[in-house]
């Protein structure tokens, strides 16, 4: 961690070719992961309908394990199996075979027959299919990272590194692009009984080539000199973990940065899109648009407090990023739900519409749709969605479905994209910086083991849980004001708790016990 | 400074301690829910998360009391 301003700019130890080569080759294939990662969450429900019939308990047993296995619990186990490998073989040929594996196992994903047709069998596959991806996205991230900073120059790691760190996001647009060209061009029905499968079966080109530019590449100039001197680590695990030197720095890298990082991430970004939506009922398309611009204009953040990392050091940038979330979620989730609380906002009542639809459903059902059309003060859109199915003629309809959305203005719209973009703000200065952080803190022999698992651990457990603990103590404080009316003042805002928390004690971790200054990444 | 990221490791180890005891009962009572993602999610919470954060919090607080990290200083 580079604390010194340097006068002279650091020459790279190869040239800016062949480092850019290097960060392109390493940045495609992580993007590639991460699409590949997202596109099944994307496609989720879709997916389940193919695979997971919910009147059937053993696949809906394996949609959930396979929702929970994957991000949180195979992350890490990928990290030791294939961090252990790019330890002893070398970064290259380990993050090229979690890139065949992430690859492999989405194209076939793609190619499953429905549980229609195969039955038990389709779940259990996609379930085992879905292990796999993430052990390989366990094993991906931390090669990306070691390679890209064992090329670059001291005192521009967190610049270098900081493009590996727009993956994540930049894999989630390209996902949902890939998603959204293909059901527009296919249509909504075609896309719902087959075309979900392309951009599963897409994957296989887009591995293909990220292969061929990877193959390309030599092996880091770090790990191969430690490998012609014979000082590789025989037993990375035991080295990483058995030896209370570097295993202090383990748990130093969980609880004081990747802990308080991982949630801050998962709130800014995923927590974000699932609150406007469930809390705020904002309309689906609406709603995807406010995130998606919100991340393309903070993405160059990344590169921003990367570079700016080599300059200051890490930590200051970090702690600031878990600070400012600490401090201002709160208030900036009780904005975004005051942007669409219907109770603050003046209707009026003679303009509202009702539309009532039927249609005829494949097994010979009727579904009915009826749409209250409220209008608000401002130009809010609010729509009350009722739905009944009946069996039969002369059948008694189904309890009805309801469901609300509401569409912003354009001003409350873009106020809202104001809100998010700051949190990511937030998970640029917490996540931009972290992956020279972690390499600079582990020796070169055992680097790739001992930063992977922190980073897993801190993303796929700290933070990936996020969502479902927000929301498990949103209904814990909504159960309490149905006993006591009044007794919890803001519901909605208690799942904040936990990223507050967790990064709270992040923040005075890393506070007390981070140093920020340069480490040596020659030994 | 010393001293007190020293004194500091006896708060992560209460701190660990704590979130065992909180995190235990509450996926206890999800592991008895009716719903299958309660269930599924408190065994989650039991096996992976309880033992990470209780363990590692633990043992984070017993080498700053062992004064493990003075010399990050």
């Amino acid at each position: 961690m580079s604390a010194k301003r340097t006068k002279e700019k650091p020459k790279p130890a190869v040239n800016n070719r062949t480092l850019f080569s290097v960060i392109s080759a390493s940045s495609v294939g992580t993007l590639i992961e991460w699409y590949d990662f997202y596109i099944f969450g994307s496609l989720a429900a879709i997916l389940s309908s193919q695979f997971f019939p919910k009147d059937n308990p053993t696949a809906a047993l394996l949609s959930t394990l396979a929702t929970f296995a994957a991000g949180f619990i195979v992350r890490p186990f990928g990290a030791l199996v294939f961090g252990r490998l790019g330890d002893l073989v070398g970064r290259k040929y380990t993050f090229l075979v979690t890139l065949v594996l992430m690859g492999g196992s989405t194209f076939a994903i793609g190619l499953i027959p429905g549980y229609a047709t195969i039955g038990f069998w389709a779940p259990l596959l996609v379930l085992l299919l879905r292990l796999i991806q993430g052990l390989a996205l366990g094993g991906e991230y931390g090669g990306a990272a070691t390679y890209v900073a064992e090329y670059a120059p001291k005192g521009r790691r967190g610049y270098y590194t900081s493009f590996i760190q727009t993956t994540a996001t930049l894999g989630l647009f390209v996902s949902l692009g890939v998603i959204l060209l293909t059901r527009e061009s296919l249509g909504v029905d075609k896309f719902a009984e087959w075309g979900w499968r392309v951009p599963f079966l897409l994957s296989i080109l887009l591995v293909g080539v990220s292969i061929v530019i990877r193959l390309r590449m030599a092996e880091s100039p770090l790990f191969s000199k430690l490998k012609t001197e014979g000082n590789l680590s025989k037993n990375p695990l035991a080295e990483s973990f058995g030896k209370k030197q570097n295993l202090k720095m383990v748990l130093l890298a969980l609880f004081g940065a990747t802990a308080g990082q991982g949630v801050i991430w998962y709130t800014g970004q995923f927590y974000a899109l699932s609150f406007i939506q469930k809390a705020c009922n904002v309309e689906f398309v609406q709603s995807n648009m406010i995130v998606a611009i919100a991340l393309l204009a903070a993405t160059p953040f990344f590169i921003v407090f990367g570079g700016w990392s080599d300059r200051i050091g890490r930590k200051p940038i970090m702690l600031a990023g878990m600070a400012l979330g600490i401090l201002t979620y709160r208030p900036i989730y009780d904005k975004l739900y005051s942007l669409a609380d219907l109770s603050q906002k003046q209707e009026f009542v003679d303009a509202q519409t009702i539309d009532r639809k039927s249609t005829k459903q494949d097994n010979g059902g009727l579904l009915t749709t009826m749409t209250t059309t409220h209008f608000y003060e401002g130009g809010l859109i609010a729509k009350d969605i009722e739905k009944t199915v009946t069996a039969s003629p002369g059948a008694q309809p189904s309890k009805p479905e309801l469901s609300k959305s509401v569409t912003l203005p354009t001003a409350s719209f873009w106020l809202m994209v104001l809100l998010i973009f700051v949190q990511v703000v937030y998970v640029t200065m917490v996540y931009g910086p972290v992956a020279a952080f972690l390499v600079e803190l582990f020796p070169t022999r055992i680097r790739y083991t001992s930063m992977s698992l922190p980073y897993h651990i801190g993303n796929g457990i700290f933070g990936g849980l996020t969502p479902f603990i927000a929301t498990a103590l949103v209904a814990t404080a909504t159960k309490a004001n149905e006993v006591a009316p009044g007794s919890v003042a803001k519901p909605y805002l208690e799942g904040l708790w936990y990223p507050i928390l967790v990064a709270g004690v992040c923040f005075v971790i890393g506070l007390l016990y981070l140093n920020n200054k340069s480490e040596s990444m020659n030994e | 400074m010393e001293k007190l990221k020293q004194y500091f490791g006896i708060i992560w180890i209460l701190v660990g301690i704590y979130v065992g005891y909180d995190r235990i009962t509450d996926s206890l009572t999800k592991i008895g829910s009716d719903k299958l993602e309660d269930r599924v999610f408190g065994w989650v919470v039991l096996c992976v998360l309880v033992p990470i954060v209780v363990g590692g919090l633990i043992l984070f607080g017993k080498y700053a009391l062992d004064g493990e990290y003075k010399s990050n200083e």
